[in-house]
C-alpha cells in the first residue's frame, strides 16, 4: 500500500494530508480534514449523499480517492453558510419549503443543487426533475426538495419558467 | 468523577490518525503517471495486477465491493494529453480521459454527434457523467453500457496502447462477453474513433429502465443510411440483454432497399425480437425484455426515419 502527502483546498482553507492510497476523498474529508458534514451512505456511488464539488463540478466523493484531488479545491456543505451562521438562499429554502426531514441525504443535495444555480444555464423543471433525480432520499417524497431549489433558483434569477417536463417517447 | 476524563466526549470527533473506521477497498499502491508512456512503463512493470484509474465510476464501486482487488492503480487522470475530442477527417477521435458530459452537448456536426448528445443523458446520473470517461465505459464493457452499444452500431475502433506499440481493434472484434474484452497485458485503450457519418444517414437511440439513471434493461442504437427514398446501409445494435452488446444482423438486412415506414420498422423490430436470446435474472424475466426489445428497436427506427 502507499501513503501519500495531498494538499487540497476544501471551501477555500488549504488542507494538507498524509493519507493511504485507498482512503475515499469521503473519508479524506471527514477524517482527516474534521469535516464531517459530507455525508456516507452507500459508499459506492448509488445515494449521492457523500456529493461535493470538485473544480466546481459534482462528484461523488466515495468514488474518488484523497490522492487524487491533489491540487484541487474542494467545497463542502461547510461552505456554504456565511460565517456567523446565516444560512444561504438555498438553505433557507431547504427549510422554508421542508426539503429535508432526516437530514442525511440533505448535504449531497444542497451541493447537487449548488451546482444547479452556478451553471451558466439557467434551471428548468425538465432539468431540475433530471439532476436531483441523481440522489436519493428516503424521508421527502422529494417533492420538498424540488420546490425548495425551484423556489432558491426563482429568487436569484436562476429559474427559467420556459423550460417544460419531457416525458420518454 | 474525573471531569477532564469526561471532557473529550464533548467535543467534535476529530480524529487526525490516517487509520479510520472503515476501508472498503483493499489496500493497493497508486501512481499518477504524468504521460502515456509512463503509463505503460507501470502497467509493464505491474503486470496483471496493474489497473488503470480513469473515471474510476465503475471501477471504484468493484473496489468498494472488493470485487476488484487491484494492487496497483495507475491513474491516468494527470495525462492531460488524453483529456479530447478531435474530428479529424471523417473521424472523430475520443481521448482516454474524454468525460461523459462532454458530450452532453454536441462534440461534431452531423447526425453523430447528435446521437451521442441523445446517448450521454441516458447514462447514468449528471455527477457520474462529469468524472466517468467514454473509453472507460468500453475498457469496463459492462453490457448495459450505452457507450459500448453505441460503438457498435457505428462500427467504431479501438485504438490500444500496449508493449510493442499500437494496434487496432474494431469494435465488433472487442466485446468478449461481460466485462471481458480483447485487451492484451499492458494494453491500454488509449483512444476511440468512430466515423463521422455524413447527412445522408440517420440515427436513434431507445432504453429502457425502471427509473431514471439505472442500468437500462433494455437498449437499441440504431444508423440507417437512406438515398433515393430507400434504406441502403442498416446497423441496429442491441445492449443490456446478454454478456456483451449485439448486432441485430437479420433485423438490419430486412430493411436494406426498402422505403422508411411504420410497418418496416415494426417487421424488423419483431425480427430482432425472435433473433435475440435474453436470459432471466432478478431484474427482469426473458420474455419481458425479449418484449423491450421490440419495442426498443421500434421506437429507434421511428426516431431514425422522422431524423
Amino acid at each position: 500500500m502507499s501513503r501519500h502527502r495531498t494538499t487540497f483546498t476544501v471551501n477555500g482553507q488549504t488542507q494538507c494530508v498524509e493519507i493511504e492510497a485507498r482512503r475515499t476523498l469521503a473519508e479524506t474529508l471527514r477524517e482527516n480534514c474534521g469535516l464531517t458534514g459530507t455525508h456516507v451512505g452507500c459508499e459506492h456511488g448509488v445515494c449521492g449523499a457523500c456529493t461535493v464539488l470538485v473544480d466546481d463540478a459534482p462528484m461523488r466523493s466515495c468514488l474518488i480517492f484523497g490522492v487524487q484531488v491533489d491540487g484541487a479545491a474542494i467545497r463542502t456543505i461547510e461552505g456554504l453558510a456565511a460565517a456567523d451562521g446565516t444560512l444561504n438562499a438555498l438553505q433557507q429554502a431547504f427549510q422554508d419549503h421542508h426539503g429535508l426531514q432526516c437530514g442525511f441525504c440533505t448535504p449531497g443535495f444542497l451541493m447537487l443543487a449548488t451546482w444547479m444555480l452556478e451553471r451558466p444555464q439557467k434551471i428548468t423543471e425538465a432539468s431540475l426533475r433530471e439532476v436531483m433525480s441523481s440522489n436519493l432520499c428516503r424521508c421527502t417524497g422529494y417533492q420538498g426538495i424540488l420546490d425548495a431549489v425551484r423556489a432558491a433558483a426563482r429568487r436569484l434569477g436562476r429559474w427559467d419558467d420556459a423550460g417544460a417536463i419531457s416525458t420518454p417517447a | 468523577m474525573d471531569p477532564v476524563g469526561a471532557a473529550p466526549l464533548l467535543c467534535t470527533p476529530f480524529r487526525t490518525s490516517s487509520v479510520g473506521p472503515s476501508m472498503k477497498p483493499a489496500a493497493f499502491d497508486y501512481h499518477a503517471p504524468a504521460t502515456l508512456d509512463q503509463a505503460l512503463d507501470l502497467l509493464r512493470n505491474h503486470g496483471e495486477e496493474a489497473r488503470i484509474l480513469a473515471g474510476g465510476q465503475s471501477l471504484v464501486p468493484t473496489m468498494a465491493f472488493r470485487m476488484a482487488r487491484p494492487s496497483v492503480l495507475v491513474d491516468i487522470n494527470r495525462i492531460s494529453a488524453l483529456a479530447y475530442t478531435k474530428a479529424e477527417g471523417n473521424s472523430l477521435r475520443i481521448g482516454a480521459l474524454a468525460r461523459h458530459a462532454w458530450f452532453e452537448t454536441p462534440v461534431a456536426a452531423g447526425p453523430v454527434g447528435a446521437l451521442l448528445a441523445q446517448v450521454a443523458h441516458s447514462i447514468a446520473h449528471a455527477p457520474i457523467r462529469q468524472r466517468g470517461t467514454f473509453c472507460g465505459s468500453l475498457a469496463h464493457a459492462d453490457p448495459a453500457s450505452e457507450w459500448c452499444a453505441t460503438v457498435l452500431a457505428l462500427g467504431g475502433t479501438l485504438l490500444l496502447a500496449g508493449p510493442d506499440g499500437r494496434r487496432e481493434i474494431a469494435a465488433a472484434d472487442w466485446f468478449q462477453g461481460v466485462f471481458t474484452t480483447a485487451i492484451e497485458p499492458g494494453e491500454m485503450l488509449a483512444e476511440v474513433r468512430l466515423p463521422l457519418l455524413d447527412p445522408g444517414w440517420r440515427c436513434g437511440f431507445a432504453e429502457f429502465s425502471r427509473r431514471a439513471g439505472d442500468f437500462a434493461l433494455t437498449m437499441a442504437v440504431v444508423a440507417i443510411r437512406i438515398e433515393d427514398g430507400g434504406m441502403r446501409e442498416v446497423r441496429i445494435a442491441l445492449g443490456g440483454i446478454g454478456g456483451r452488446p449485439e448486432l441485430a444482423s437479420r433485423a438490419a438486412a430486412l430493411l436494406i432497399g426498402q422505403p422508411p415506414s411504420a410497418a418496416i420498422a415494426r417487421e424488423a423490430a419483431a425480427c430482432a425480437a425472435a433473433d435475440c436470446d435474453p436470459q432471466d435474472d432478478i431484474h427482469a424475466p426473458a420474455d419481458y425484455r425479449r418484449d423491450l426489445v421490440r419495442s426498443m428497436v421500434r421506437r429507434a427506427l421511428t426516431q431514425a426515419f422522422a431524423a
